[in-house]
């Protein structure tokens, strides 16, 4: 296996609390995989410390991208290496319209200029596989959008921004049967051979479309259990309670 | 290691350049009746423009400084030099303009805009005007667009009617001060029913230090006529404290319209005391759209007063307060007859210990039934140092009126930062992407050529660190 993604024995506190607490994590190049778990288990942790979001503290462990330690790095330059994160809730940005905004963040993730004729053709035709309104490429970025619209959005981005890792954090909630549809195509879009996608969440729904290669259980800051696709379907039927040790509260996580 | 080399050290602001401060003739410091007689004498005044000079004396002489908005003690009119002519005539052609004056303004791109999209020119430097263009389709419409002091020697009778009458020298301080030395600014005039497409433009450059720039412009725009008008100011950076006090009278009668663009960035020395008026007749238009970067302290209020009724005002504006400025700006409105509107959008920045206050005055008198006014102003604060204030006075005199105030203060907040960021976008850009998508209103209203110049602004100031 090509390793991509590689997370060895991960601490990570916020605010202060302990929440990663030992977690191993490998993505090999063209994989999907899947980590689910309960809230607080530490989902949208592992997300933020791979993109070494500061509010987030690792204590311990290491992060390596391609086989070069990325721990430490700052989060646009990780971007650029070619990792992508779709928000579950994305920041709304006044008086920057989505278009110019996925220019910019082309440019920048491409290191290079961006040919305008090129980028509209190619902007134009992945909104209309989105079935999204050509009309939003001039809205203000995420202002006033619905959820669904927010979500179609983000992947708009992951098309455009095409990286070599895609890490969608719990792309799945708030949306509609339709949107649920529209955003798993997306990833069927992206998806070749030589990139990969992480999915985070909690719900299976997404999943369904998906040909998933590994599933990952996370219980309490820790890879509880590794398997195939029917994983999932053992988590529909009977949730986490067989991988939560002890009779400890969940907190909701945000 | 590299060594950081901050922007504050380097001069390297396109604005900050400065010429020798070489000069026809420069005031001697202070403020005195021997000094206003001087000025009047230079300029070969009629006698009617001298008495009023000297009657704003014995004004300025009187008024307090204000007690309220910035800390004002520092200057010291005893200091500055109200009155500097620069070693040029009035040229109506750049190649006539001394070569250093004319590349001031080559490096300000003022004769380059004018090739490309403007349809009159002034360039005021220190004191006096040194050109002055306008396109020669406009003269034949009867459009007047010159310099002040030729105004007042070419056009008397419709200076004397209108000078000063829209601004009273009583108004303040700064505007006595005004009247009594004013030198330089622009004139113009649009006949009844004509229709000015494309913009005039007069650019106001303070280049001797410790002085004072105090020229007036004073637009008639004629019923049914319509102007967009452009001000842009700049000054080199000097450590003394330099003085703007400049004055604006606008006149839009029944049906016209006028639109009036200000980007100011006067050099972070200056003292901005400036003051603008517009009276709008039946039917009448005044737009505002207003950029303020420099300037250590400004105070700077324009106004509209709504005579005529269904006369309609906009305010659209930001200020961006950097270290060391403290920028009290705002807009006033009097609605002074049926059915008049007013909108107004500011907006302001600080960063690093910046002071943005918004003060206003929203007046609707008895009359003024089933009128409209809707206010929004929003600020956005770049760390924890740095203030801003909204310090809005209504008063509303009749119940027949929709009016609306909306204040927003915010800050940046870390998890917009790390949303950019994890799309590619380094720190310092994300930023930057913020403050210009905040400020896009006001650069949307904007010629191309000022919107481009001020998200560079926008940039400079954001510009942190180099190297």
């Amino acid at each position: 296996m090509d390793t991509l993604l590689k997370i060895k024995d991960l601490y990570v506190n916020a605010e202060d609390k302990e929440i990663l607490k030992g977690l191993n994590l490998e993505i090999g190049k063209g994989e999907i995989h899947v980590v689910m778990g309960p809230n607080g288990a530490g989902k949208s942790t592992l997300a933020n410390s791979i993109f070494n979001n500061p509010q987030y503290v690792k204590k311990s462990g290491s992060i390596e991208f391609e086989g070069e330690d990325i721990t430490n790095s700052k989060t646009d330059e990780i971007a650029r290496k070619g990792i992508f994160m779709s928000f579950q809730s994305p920041e709304e940005i006044p008086g920057v319209s989505v278009e110019n905004f996925l220019r910019f963040a082309k440019s920048k993730v491409t290191q290079e200029p961006v040919k305008a004729f090129a980028f509209r053709k190619e902007m134009k035709d992945y909104m209309t596989k989105l079935k999204m309104n050509q009309n939003y490429a001039k809205r203000d970025l995420n202002v006033g959008f619905s959820g669904g619209e927010k979500k179609k959005n983000e992947i708009l981005q992951l098309l455009m921004l095409n990286p070599k890792l895609a890490i969608l954090d719990e792309t799945d909630s708030g949306l509609d049967v339709d949107a649920v549809k529209t955003v798993s195509e997306g990833i069927k879009m992206f998806k070749n051979s030589e990139n990969s996608v992480l999915i985070i969440t909690h719900n299976a729904k997404i999943l369904n479309e998906l040909d998933i290669d590994y599933v990952h259980i996370l219980v309490d800051g820790k890879i509880v259990k590794t398997g195939g696709s029917e994983l999932v379907g053992q988590i529909e039927q009977e949730g986490f309670a067989q991988y939560r040790v002890g009779e400890e509260e969940y907190e909701e996580e945000n | 290691m590299k060594k950081k080399t901050k922007i504050e050290d380097i001069n390297s602001n396109i604005y900050d350049f400065r010429n020798e401060d070489d000069y026809d003739f420069k005031m001697k410091k202070g403020l005195t009746e021997e000094i206003v007689k001087e000025i009047s004498k230079e300029k070969n005044e009629p006698d009617w423009m001298r008495d009023i000079r000297l009657e704003a004396l014995k004004v300025y002489n009187k008024l307090e400084l204000p007690t309220w908005g910035p800390d004002l003690s520092e200057l010291n009119m005893d200091e500055i030099s109200t009155y500097v002519r620069p070693k040029s005539k009035l040229n109506s052609s750049w190649d006539d303009v001394p070569e250093d004056i004319k590349n001031t303004f080559e490096k300000l791109g003022i004769p380059e805009a004018e090739r490309n999209s403007l349809a009159g020119v002034g360039a005021q430097y220190d004191s006096e005007v040194v050109y002055h263009s306008i396109k020669e389709e406009l003269v034949k419409q009867g459009v007047i667009y010159t310099d002040m002091e030729s105004a007042v020697r070419d056009y008397p009778e419709l200076v004397k009617e209108h000078f000063m009458k829209c601004v009273p020298i009583t108004d303040h301080k700064f505007v006595a001060l005004h009247a009594a030395v004013w030198s330089g600014g622009s004139f113009v005039y649009v006949p009844k029913g004509v229709q000015v497409d494309i913009p005039l433009q007069s650019y106001f450059r303070l280049n001797s230090p410790e002085s004072g720039q105090f020229e007036h412009t004073l637009i008639i725009v004629d019923e049914g006529a319509s102007l967009h008008f452009v001000e842009g100011c700049s000054a080199p950076k000097y450590n003394k404290v330099n003085l703007h006090a400049g004055c604006v009278e606008l006149y839009v009668k029944d049906n016209a319209y006028l639109r009036y663009s200000t980007i100011e960035n006067w050099s972070k020395n200056m003292l901005n005391l400036n003051t603008k008026k517009a009276i709008a007749g039946k039917n009448a238009k005044i737009e505002w759209v207003s950029g303020s970067f420099g300037s250590k302290k400004s105070m700077l209020y324009p106004m509209s007063i709504l005579n005529g009724e269904g006369a309609k005002t906009e305010y659209t504006g930001i200020s961006f307060a950097g270290e060391g400025q403290n920028l009290d700006t705002g807009f006033k409105v009097v609605h002074n007859a049926p059915n008049t509107s007013s909108l107004v959008n500011a907006k302001s920045i600080s960063k690093d210990g910046g002071v943005c206050t918004y003060r206003a005055l929203v007046r609707v008198n008895e009359n003024a039934k089933n009128s409209k006014c809707s206010v929004s102003c929003e600020s956005l604060m770049l760390d924890n140092i740095s203030r801003s204030d909204t310090i809005p006075v209504n008063d509303i005199r009749t119940d027949d009126v929709e009016f609306s105030h909306e204040a927003k203060i915010g800050k940046i907040s870390d998890k917009t930062i790390f949303y950019l960021m994890s799309k590619g976008i380094s720190e310092e850009d994300a930023k930057a992407m913020i403050v210009r998508g905040f400020a896009s209103p006001v650069s949307k209203e904007l010629p191309m050529e000022y919107a481009v110049e001020m998200n560079n602004l926008i940039n400079l100031e954001l510009e942190g660190a180099i190297g």
